[in-house]
């Protein structure tokens, strides 16, 4: 089978700093990672090829940078990498960046074999809108199956595949068929460690890049800021409190006296509380 | 999309000063839509705060609010278009199909599709949920507008356009969204980021049945089960009016039980924060924060939390939050309200012990004397 999985090189959020005058990201020096959320679909991939026979071909848009991103992907087993990179896409929200990638998974198709299922994560850490798996469905008219916490069976004959997917409250099963998109819920497996086969072969591996012309994208209108019917008006950091918390005086006393204090300080705050909470408590 | 140029205020990006010329066969579009998610027989409170939220709106613009209600016919979607009235919509839309039973994303894009396209709302809004994002999605890009995820503030600007403002970069800065010369102006908003309107009853009015051709043999999906978590669920996270969270200030997964215990004497809920999931102390769907769930409760106690932007992000609709941190510059005691410098695997266990005693009958007896 053909697998494509979508990944995104995104920066490091837990060192993302901002700029406190101008509200700004600072990108210079911030270490960038693969979209975390993506390993799980990653894993995924590389598990059904092992276990059906096939490739992996690992896609991503974004800066030429983004190769980084794609060798890595590589070096975990995955068979070919494809880096869409053009001036054109900058600025792309969601809408003209599903548009961008799910041409260049045409033109994959056209080039490498039909893919049987695209993967993407379940969302990106730095966009966080979970918004382009499901674009690319559309746009490729694929079956949609999003929040998947386990592919239960996948039968190439009739394909069919059946699906947990994590839904409100509770796990659903569905059955659809190939060709479907998938984004992988987080936690559902461990990205394995890459073999030192795949470390060499990732290094000898020549990424193949692509423009949008080499993707097939006549329409440029329907990329990047041109093709984004939403618009960042306005970039602000959230207002701070006006004051910070009071504290309970913790000299000389013991943790007893300190929960009396503070559960003092809660209730008188919060006056209803305390019937609310005997009434609640089974204490 | 953030550009990193200097400057007070930041330049907008690319677009941003355009000129927002509706194309003609845009203009007619108008009205808010909040789409009533029910899902086996029950609305999600989500779209309860979504109406609270598109009455505002619809009332600045000087238009109607709509609930938007799909499911099989019988009582459930009755239900769900008395409940749209009674939380402030004037009118509820309704398609009504066998095959509407189970959410699947084919039909319920399909319908939602055709009522747009029909009637052409100005503004539709759907809860950030597994369903909602599922949809949400798909729709947009079938309609080929703009989308705006996890909004944690709608507004509408002086010509009318909706201003969706959402975290990003884990809730480190805001970020004021608009769409541009597309319709409907679509956004999400995350379960308990807005608050509860108040419920009024009243008697269902206009609703509006809408026909949407569909056979259930066209569908290609099948929903062939549903395992509900039952009373073990987090989902009551969200919508708790108590809640405790442990931190990576607990220093081991054993010390989570600490957390528990407050929380079983108190009758709260239990999470934690997104360090305590990456180390697998706790699963996924107990996690406060931009990326885990957003909580309203009315107590918050954070213990070993030290208050990270992302964590920030979930719980600042709390009516009180308690900070416990042996750290007295952590940032949790910029956003607390009380806060106690102290070691939460010493001080937990006190707590406990002292509430419960307070809150036992017999001691609240001799309180009353």
């Amino acid at each position: 089978m053909h697998i494509v999985i979508c990944i995104k090189q995104v920066p490091d959020s837990a060192q993302i700093r901002v700029h406190p005058v101008t509200n700004t990201i600072m990108r210079q020096g911030v270490p960038t990672i693969i979209n975390p959320y993506d390993l799980f679909a990653l894993e995924e991939a590389l598990k059904l090829r092992d276990a059906h026979g096939g490739e992996v071909t690992v896609l991503t848009m974004g800066p030429p940078m983004a190769e980084d991103a794609l060798r890595k992907a590589l070096t975990y087993g995955a068979d070919r990498a494809v880096l869409l990179t053009d001036r054109y896409f900058a600025g792309s929200d969601t809408l003209a960046t599903s548009f961008a990638l799910s041409q260049a998974i045409a033109k994959i198709g056209e080039t490498f074999g039909t893919p049987d299922i695209v993967f993407t994560g379940k969302q990106t850490i730095d966009g966080d809108t979970a918004q382009v798996g499901p674009g690319i469905a559309k746009r490729l008219d694929l079956m949609q199956l999003t929040y998947v916490a386990k592919i239960a069976s996948i039968d190439l004959n009739t394909r069919e595949i059946t699906v947990e997917r994590r839904s409100e409250g509770g796990t659903q099963t569905l059955m659809s068929k190939l060709p479907c998109l998938i984004t992988m819920l987080e936690g559902t497996n461990e990205i394995r460690r890459g073999s030192l086969d795949d470390a060499l072969r990732a290094a000898r591996s020549r990424i193949v890049k692509w423009s949008a012309a080499d993707a097939g994208i006549e329409d440029l209108t329907k990329c990047g800021l041109r093709g984004s019917p939403t618009v960042v008006k306005r970039v602000f950091a959230p207002a701070a409190r006006a004051e910070k918390a009071e504290q309970i005086d913790t000299t000389e006393k013991t943790p007893r006296d300190l929960a009396d204090a503070l559960i003092a300080g809660i209730f008188s705050r919060q006056p209803a509380l305390e019937d609310e909470l005997a009434f609640d408590g089974d204490a | 999309m953030l550009n990193t140029k200097q400057g007070t205020p930041p330049p907008a990006a690319g677009r941003a000063g355009m000129k927002k010329e509706l194309p003609e066969h845009f203009k007619d579009y108008r009205h808010v839509w909040v789409f009533i998610e029910l899902e086996r027989g029950q609305v999600h409170p989500v779209s309860f705060e979504l109406l609270g939220e598109g009455r505002k709106l619809a009332d600045k613009l000087g238009v109607e609010l709509a609930g938007v209600v799909l499911g099989p016919a019988g009582e459930a979607t009755l239900y769900a278009v008395a409940e749209a009235f009674a939380y402030g919509a004037d009118l509820a839309y309704l398609v009504e199909a066998p095959l509407l039973e189970d959410y699947r994303n084919e039909p319920f894009t399909k319908a939602i599709t055709d009522l747009v396209t029909t009637y052409k709302p100005e503004i539709l809004l759907l809860g950030a949920t597994t369903l909602g994002r599922d949809l949400a999605g798909s729709v947009a890009t079938t309609l080929l507008t703009g989308l705006t995820a996890d909004c944690t503030e709608l507004d509408v600007d002086a010509d009318g356009s909706l201003a969706a403002t959402r975290p990003t970069f884990g809730g480190s800065l805001l970020c004021t969204i608009y769409t541009l010369n597309c319709r409907p102006q679509m956004a999400t908003v995350r379960p308990r980021v807005m608050a509860m309107p108040q419920r009024v009853n009243k008697p269902i009015g206009r609703v509006i049945q809408h026909e949407v051709p569909m056979v259930e043999e066209e569908i290609v999906t099948k929903a062939l089960g549903f395992l509900s978590d039952g009373q073990s669920s987090n989902a009551n996270l969200a919508y708790a009016d108590v809640v405790v969270a442990g931190g990576l200030g607990l220093g081991a997964a054993e010390n989570l039980k600490l957390v528990k215990n407050l929380a079983r004497a108190i009758g709260a809920e239990y999470g934690c924060s997104r360090p305590l999931v990456q180390k697998g102390w706790m699963p996924a769907d107990r996690q406060i924060g931009q990326t885990g769930k957003t909580i309203r409760p009315k107590l918050y106690i954070a213990a070993g939390i030290s208050g990270a932007i992302q964590h920030r992000v979930g719980v600042g609709g709390a009516d009180l939050i308690v900070a416990i941190n042996t750290d007295r510059n952590a940032p949790i005691f910029d956003f607390a309200h009380l806060g106690v410098v102290t070691d939460a695997i010493r001080f937990l266990p006190s707590l406990t012990e002292v509430f419960t005693h307070r809150l036992s009958p017999h001691s609240r007896d001799k309180l009353a004397n």
